[in-house]
Order: C-alpha cells, then sequence, then structure tokens
C-alpha cells in the first residue's frame, strides 16, 4: 500500500513537473547552440518563469518520493513502474500543452503501459 | 537539429540512468525508510548528505534535467519523454550488473515492449507546437 502511494505521488508530481518546465521552455525558445555561455544563459532565463519554479516544486516531491521507494524497493522496480508517467504524461502534453498526440503517438504510450504492467507482473 | 536532438536524447539517457543507479546503491546504504518520526527523518537525512553515491547521483541527474530542459525547448514533451525511455533497457542492465539486482525474464519481455513502444513514438514529428 504504501509502494503503490508513493508510485503514485512519484508519477503524478514527476509528470506534472514536467509539464510546467515545457512549458515554461516553450516560452524561452531553443538555443542557437550548445555552448556552456548560451546554455548557461537558457538556463538563466528560464529561472525567471514561474512555470519553471513550480516544475521545480514539483520534481523536488517526485524525488524524495523516489528516494523514499528506493530504500525499500529495487531500482529495476521503481524506474520501470514510474514509466506510468508515459499514458499520464501524454494526456497532460494534449490537454495543457496543446501538443498533437497522433495515433502511432497513442499506440506507442499504450504499449509502454502493457509493458509497464508486465514489469510489474515479473 | 535531428543530430543535435540525437545526441542530446543520448546524453539524457545517460545521464539519467547512471543516476538512479547511483542513487539505488546510495539508498541502500543509507538504509530503509519505514519510520517516520522527527528523530528518525533527521538521522535518515544526516546518512544522506554524507553519503557520496547519493552526491554524485544527484548531481548526475541534476545533468540529466539540464539535458532533457534543453530538449524541451524545440521538442514536444510527448516525443521527449518516450523518446528517452531506451533508460529503461539500460537501468535494470546497470542494476544488474552492479547492484547484483535480480531481473525475470517476464520483467526483460516487459522492458523490451516498453522500448517497442518508445520506438514507434520515435517515428513521429518531433515537434506539433510554435515554440515561443
Amino acid at each position: 500500500m504504501q509502494t503503490a502511494l508513493f508510485l503514485a505521488i512519484l508519477v503524478l508530481t514527476g509528470t506534472a513537473g514536467d509539464l510546467c518546465i515545457t512549458r515554461a521552455m516553450k516560452w524561452i525558445g531553443s538555443p542557437a547552440d550548445l555552448r556552456p555561455v548560451t546554455i548557461a544563459n537558457v538556463l538563466a532565463r528560464a529561472l525567471t518563469q514561474q512555470w519553471m519554479w513550480a516544475g521545480i516544486l514539483l520534481h523536488a516531491l517526485a524525488f524524495f518520493a523516489f528516494l523514499a521507494l528506493l530504500s525499500w524497493t529495487n531500482v529495476s522496480v521503481v524506474v520501470p513502474a514510474s514509466a506510468l508517467s508515459y499514458v499520464v504524461g501524454a494526456v497532460g502534453a494534449k490537454l495543457f500543452l496543446r501538443e498533437h498526440v497522433s495515433a502511432p503517438r497513442w499506440a506507442g504510450v499504450f504499449l509502454i503501459g502493457f509493458g509497464v504492467a508486465l514489469v510489474l507482473a515479473g | 537539429m535531428k543530430l543535435r536532438t540525437g545526441v542530446l536524447i543520448a546524453l539524457t539517457i545517460l545521464c539519467n540512468s547512471v543516476g538512479n543507479v547511483l542513487l539505488g546503491i546510495g539508498m541502500k546504504r543509507v538504509g530503509d525508510v519505514r519510520a517516520w518520526a522527527v528523530e528518525s527523518v533527521a538521522a535518515l537525512a544526516w546518512r544522506m548528505l554524507t553519503t557520496s553515491t547519493i552526491w554524485i547521483g544527484a548531481g548526475t541527474l541534476l545533468l540529466f534535467l539540464i539535458f532533457y530542459m534543453l530538449l524541451l525547448s524545440w521538442a514536444d514533451y510527448s516525443y521527449v519523454q518516450p523518446a528517452t525511455a531506451a533508460g529503461y533497457a539500460i537501468v535494470p542492465l546497470l542494476g544488474h550488473a552492479i547492484a547484483e539486482e535480480p531481473l525475470s525474464p517476464v520483467r526483460w519481455g516487459g522492458i523490451l515492449l516498453i522500448c517497442f513502444g518508445v520506438a514507434l513514438v520515435g517515428q513521429t514529428p518531433m515537434r506539433t507546437t510554435a515554440v515561443g
């Protein structure tokens, strides 16, 4: 029961954090190149976005749930189980970020979900 | 753009996989989190702060987050998130090789199915929304 609760916290806060960070990064736009100075400038601008801070806070919650899970469960169980966030993430990307989730993407997401069920059964 | 995306996805997978395995090893050294009394949590936090493997794991995961953020600045979340799932093949492999964690054939089958789904998602366009 405790493991299921912490897995739910991990999936929901981690995915919500990703969605917030994506929204912030889409506002910032892509860097012109990948030089360290350019990356540092992009990250500094990202930290001025409220969505970024919301994402960081949610990721911190997910991180502590992850650490707690790792203390009593193997990493090869926790990490694949957290792939449930693929389904939650696709729904969030469509509703919150207005991304076009095509049929092949949905198919891939459901294959991943089935794979996760197999991983848990194993 | 495609080469840059491929390189960053590879770095993202590597940092995420290595960071997760290092944290797994570190938390096993710290011990079980079952008691939630203030003294127990404080003692646990101190053990975590003094475990070098956890620091290296957290640093590696910070690198993962930076690479992930850069990818999200030009590609869809619903593309980047599945594209980075090759780590599901790498994490159990590292967990098995480094931490000697057991892996059943069914679990391996599930991991392969996840990777197949990820490959399917990878065939779709990288971006479906405008940036900025």
